[in-house]
């Protein structure tokens, strides 16, 4: 029996506790052991983004990481961005901009939006551009994508001035 | 597409890590950002028997400055280079050139350690600390020895680091402040690996001639390439267009690309040839800009 290792995280604020083995991939244990099958998995070597997630705020590739190093940090998931009722200003802005169409891409593109607008509320479009660069979509969606993050940070920037407070991302 | 198996470690203290090292012997691997080696763990490219994590060794997490020089630690993320504040004003070379590895994904986890040991002649890291003359210090189980790049880059990703040895620091020396500098870069999408790449450090004289300088080609050899001969021609002399365009041809002339997918070996040395010329002409107004 090969080792197993004991890894406690929470994943879209909550606590799990799992025991795995050393070369488990970190989005190998979302999708098969916590079951969270949203973050997605395409390359499995970097190339495409699909697989990223927030590791303590910053966006990381699962796929390029064990399970075992997050234990004890706090892990964002596609699953975790919306409010239990409500859709994230980003999600909204996907969906109006029709920027997804297969939808593979989709979280891994959310998820580095949302720690690219949390660093630059009001990034340009060549900011976003590179914020996304690391992300292959295999529909070329790319302009409608741009769009919807432009949006996403008007509405954003509204919703801070009208609550005069800092959207929680 | 997954790792095979292996018995992980995650030392917290360096003395750990050696220890484990030690043990191991060479079927250990140092795990650092991940973003070399665990693409080649997926492939199964890479089999270690152990994995040994540095990532909870936070004293190699660091960046400081003293007398005339910056200290990084080995574990330092790409990003906190990135923003630093210290870094982008002692050395605004490699704010500029670490901008161009990999994305921000690539960034938040690989290291500068990781880079330098991972030693791929198209790597950004290790162009930038050879132009800047840096040093590596190596720790082992019987010590410390500091190794120039010339030394530490033998070969495609192949370094003079023994398997016991772990990279703890990067120092570069800071280079005064009138220095002109220039990061140029061809590839094939933002964020990919180099075709060719040159970082130029361009330093005048009160005549505003040479006083000294540092060309360093990346994806032409297989290790960072010091363009030597394009250096010693600028020394001492007038920087003009025509010395440029000979210091480009000396340079192409140097190095010894290969033809791959990405481009082949005579548009690499074209490309060598135009990119010294820009590099040195973009550094050139900077040190005239600096000199006023
Ligand atoms: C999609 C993608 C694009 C990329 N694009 C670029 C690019 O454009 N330019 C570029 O330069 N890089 C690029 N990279 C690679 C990236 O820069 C890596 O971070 C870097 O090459 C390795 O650093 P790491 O910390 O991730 O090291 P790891 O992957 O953890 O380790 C790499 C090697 O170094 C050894 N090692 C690591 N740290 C130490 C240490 N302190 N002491 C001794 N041995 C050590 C490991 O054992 C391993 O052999 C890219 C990676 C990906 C996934
Ligand atoms: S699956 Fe991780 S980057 Fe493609
Ligand atoms: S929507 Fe299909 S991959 Fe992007």
């Amino acid at each position: 029996m090969a080792k197993r290792y004991p890894v406690r995280v929470k994943v879209n604020g909550v606590e799990y506790e799992r025991s795995v083995e050393g070369r488990r991939l970190l989005s190998d244990f979302l999708r098969e052991d916590l079951e969270l099958t949203g973050t997605h998995v395409g390359c499995e070597h970097g190339a495409c983004g699909a697989c990223t997630a927030l590791l303590n705020g910053q966006s990381i590739l699962s796929c390029l990481a064990l399970a075992v190093q997050v234990d004890g940090a706090e892990i964002l998931t596609v699953e975790g961005v919306a409010d239990e009722a409500k859709l994230h200003p980003i999600q909204e802005a996907f969906w109006e901009n029709h920027a997804l169409q297969c939808g593979f891409c989709t979280p891994g593109m959310i998820l580095s939006a949302l720690a690219l607008l949390k660093e630059n509320p009001r990034p340009t479009e060549e900011e976003i551009r590179v914020g996304i660069s690391g992300h292959i979509c295999r529909c070329t969606g790319y302009v409608n994508i741009v769009k919807a993050i432009q949006t996403a940070a008007e509405k954003m920037a509204e919703t801070s001035q009208t609550k005069g407070t800092v959207q929680n991302v | 597409m997954k790792p095979a198996p292996f018995d992980y470690f995650a030392p917290t203290e360096l003395q750990e890590a050696l220890m484990l090292l030690e043990r191991h012997e060479d079927e250990a691997k140092i795990l650092a950002g991940g973003q070399s080696l665990l693409p080649l763990l997926n492939m199964r490219l890479a089999r270690p028997k152990a994995i040994i994590d540095i990532n909870r060794i936070t004293s190699l997490s660091y960046i400081h400055k003293d007398n005339g020089s910056l200290r990084i630690g080995g574990l330092t993320r790409h990003r906190m280079i990135e923003n630093s504040a210290v870094i982008q004003e002692q050395c605004p070379l490699m704010t500029e050139a670490i901008q161009w590895v990999g994305h921000i994904e690539v960034r938040n986890r690989g290291t500068i350690g990781g880079s330098l040991v991972h030693a791929d002649p198209a790597a950004e890291l290790p162009t930038v600390v050879t132009a800047l003359g840096g040093e590596m210090k190596l720790v082992g189980p019987r010590g410390d020895r500091t190794v120039r790049p010339e030394e530490f880059f033998v070969s495609f990703l192949t370094t003079a680091l023994d398997s016991s040895e772990i990279l703890a620091e990067v120092r570069l020396p800071i280079w005064p402040r009138p220095t002109g500098y220039s990061f140029q870069e061809i590839s094939r999408r933002h964020g990919d690996f180099a075709v060719v790449a040159v970082a130029v450090l361009l330093l005048l004289n009160d005549k505003r001639e040479c006083e000294n300088s540092s060309i360093v080609l990346a994806g032409v050899g297989p290790t960072p390439l010091k363009a030597k001969r394009s250096e010693g021609l600028l020394t001492g002399k007038k920087v003009t267009r025509e010395l440029m365009e000979k210091a480009g041809g000396l340079a192409a002339e140097d190095s010894d690309p290969s033809s791959d997918v990405h481009g082949s070996a005579d548009y690499r040395r074209e490309m060598v040839k135009v990119m010294t010329r820009r590099a040195l002409e973009e550094a050139l107004a900077k040190a005239m800009q600096n000199a006023k």
